[in-house]
């Protein structure tokens, strides 16, 4: 058999969403927001959302997630995506209103507009990247960095005297009032992409249902920031990241 | 809905009554004296019972200029009220603003500085206003009420500017306009604009609304290549040069061909100095004022006018001279310019000014600079 005659629409098991566009992607090999980025290209248009969401993109790594999904995207300032996804949803509550954000931008900066927004209870899905460092600017220490691990800004492993614990502000996140669903997913295997697609497709889902606040974590890999190739990033992220902080929903009042 | 339309109202409560009559769709707001009315108002009238109006009260000023610029973006037509220390965390959001060319007004009702301060009136955030502190080459459209009529009726001027101009209105105020009631008569109801006529008003909106016909919309101020990042600016500095040449705002009071000296001030300060120019005037001083309506755009080309005729100018505002650079600047060296004014909460009064103006005088006559003196 030929090529040609194997590439038919008849013999297609999976294909690239349509919203995803050709621009190629600035992420590093290995690195986990291309992944998240196309699950949330195909929720949008399995649940037909294409001209009913209004999307939120951080400071950090997924500054430019605007340019691969073809949906209309507010890149907010560092730190104020669920502020501004807070008036967004307010002002159009017939659309689907979501944050990307990364650790830094999600738990440190704008930890006062995470934690509010949360509980307030706004209608809107956060889709929360924690890879424990900031990537786009080099590799400097995050909230979510683990104790003992090496950054740029504590060479030697992060020190309770010197820098703090890490914040577990997922963990903060379940005991808002505000929150209806809190859950804590990855994205390293085939297994936990798919777990990973149906939280976020109940995190919109909620969204759309005026459920409350509905936060994604994905535990995700910074390979260049952790000095790893892919490979070792993702079994590195297994060994150290997933004790630290464990996958599965944390909270779910949604019951229909 | 109250359809009464001539009352008794605060400032701040005519800036809250207006909106809701001009069809804006939402406030975002965070209290600070001396500007809670604004909030409080909102909140007892219930807006989005009626209009639809969206009212939160948010977890900080940074907080409020980032809802605000999430409404920009979608399109939507938002304000946010704050004082002198809430307006200096709103910088960094209003750059952003400016940066997306969005739509969006502030009310700025000024205390005295610098720091928390006092939470007596002041108008010593005329270069905050004017100038800025977010970062980049960018402008804001600076409106300056002197009376409640003027508060309720900026909220209507503000709406129009910032459509036109594609770029934020502040309206700065003081503690003074905003906590004084006077009469005001406020504007029929007009009703908010629909989602049709927000996409046919707004094509660059990031709502969603008509995606499948045309190609997505992005609010970025993003850029890495400088080519395109200058370009973009050259593209916004051409559009502040027009709203230069075309919405410059002043009134006069009491100049005429014979006017010998000048006064500038605004906000409170121009109802302070009206008085002393009264008192003057029953002396047989030539004084008369002009009052900058428009802050930013500036009335140069009037000042410098009136300057060729004019013995000296007086500015007043409650400040230690923030304003009074800007009209040196406009009087191009051609007459003196002078500065009167109290600050850190503390007012003039009409006895102030005149003492100010009589200083001013006396050393002019003495001095008999010629024309031109200051241009040196």
């Amino acid at each position: 058999m030929t090529k040609e005659e194997l590439i038919i629409p008849e013999n297609k098991v999976y294909g690239r969403p349509t919203l995803m566009n050709d621009t190629p992607m600035h992420y590093c090999p290995g690195c986990s927001h291309s992944v998240v980025h196309k699950l949330v290209a195909e929720i949008i248009e399995e649940m037909g959302m294409e001209e009913d969401t209004i999307a939120i993109c951080p400071v950090g790594c997924a500054v430019f997630a605007y340019r691969y999904i073809d949906i209309d995207w507010i890149e907010a300032s560092h730190g104020r995506a669920p502020a501004c996804a807070s008036a967004v949803k307010r002002l159009w509550p017939k659309k689907l209103v979501f944050t990307y954000q990364g650790d830094g931008d999600l738990a440190c900066i704008g930890t006062a507009e995470s934690i509010h927004a949360m509980n307030r209870g706004e209608n809107i899905a956060i889709i929360f990247i924690n890879n424990a460092i900031y990537g786009m600017t080099g590799g400097q220490m995050a909230p979510t960095t683990l104790m003992g691990m090496k950054t740029s800004t504590c060479p030697y492993g992060r020190q309770a005297d010197l820098h703090g614990y890490p914040l577990h502000i997922t963990d903060l996140a379940v005991n808002l009032e505000g929150t209806c669903y809190v859950t804590r997913q990855a994205v390293n295997t085939v297994a936990n992409i798919r777990k990973t697609k149906k939280a976020i497709r109940q995190a919109f889902e909620n969204s759309m249902k005026g459920k409350g606040c509905s936060i994604v974590e994905v535990v995700s890999t910074c390979a260049s920031g952790w000095k790893k190739t892919p490979e070792e990033a993702n079994q590195w992220m297994v060994d150290n990241m997933f004790p630290y902080y464990p996958l599965g929903d944390l909270k779910n009042t949604v019951t229909d | 809905m109250d359809n009464k339309n001539i009352v008794l109202l605060k400032g701040n409560e005519a800036i809250a009554k207006a909106a809701v009559r001009y069809g804006y769709d939402g406030f975002f707001g965070y209290p600070i004296t001396p500007q809670s009315e604004v909030l409080e108002t909102l909140a007892v009238d219930k807006p989005w019972e009626t209009t639809g109006m969206v009212v939160l009260q948010a977890e900080s000023e940074l907080a409020s200029i980032n809802m605000l610029y999430g409404a920009g973006c979608t399109g939507k037509l938002a304000f946010t009220s704050s004082s002198s220390p809430g307006i200096a965390l709103m910088q960094e959001g209003l750059s952003y603003m400016a940066g997306n060319e969005l739509p969006g007004v502030i009310v700025s009702v000024g205390r005295g500085g610098p720091g928390l301060g006092t939470i007596q009136p002041g108008q010593a955030d005329y270069n905050q206003a004017v100038y800025g502190g977010g970062n980049g080459d960018y402008n804001l459209i600076v409106l300056a009420p002197n009376s409640v009529q003027e508060m309720c009726d900026c909220m209507g001027k503000a709406k129009e500017l910032t459509f036109k101009w594609r770029t934020p209105v502040i309206i700065l105020s003081d503690g003074v306009i905003g906590q004084m009631m006077e009469k005001v008569e406020l504007p029929p109801f007009t009703p908010r604009r629909t989602d049709e006529e927000i996409a046919a008003q707004c094509p660059w909106a990031t709502n969603g609304i008509g995606l499948k016909k045309r190609k997505y919309n992005i609010m970025s101020t993003l850029e890495f290549d400088p080519i395109v990042m200058e370009e973009r600016n050259r593209a916004m500095s051409e559009k502040y040069r027009k709203i230069e040449a075309e919405e410059v705002d002043y009134e006069l009071y009491n100049v005429d061909d014979t006017t010998e000296y000048l006064i500038v001030a605004y906000g409170i300060s121009s109802r302070v100095s009206m008085k002393t120019i009264n008192l003057l005037r029953e002396g047989g001083v030539k004084v008369g004022m002009l009052r900058p309506k428009t802050l930013w755009p500036f009335p140069n080309k009037i000042i410098s006018k009136l300057s060729e005729q004019v013995k000296a100018i007086l500015c007043v505002e409650q400040s230690e001279g923030q304003m009074v650079k800007d009209v040196r600047l406009a009087t191009e060296g051609q007459v003196p310019v002078y500065h009167s004014g109290r600050s850190g909460g503390m007012i003039s009064s009409p006895k102030d000014v005149f003492e100010d103006f009589q200083k001013m005088a006396r050393e002019c006559l003495s001095k008999n600079w010629p024309k031109g003196y200051w241009m040196k």
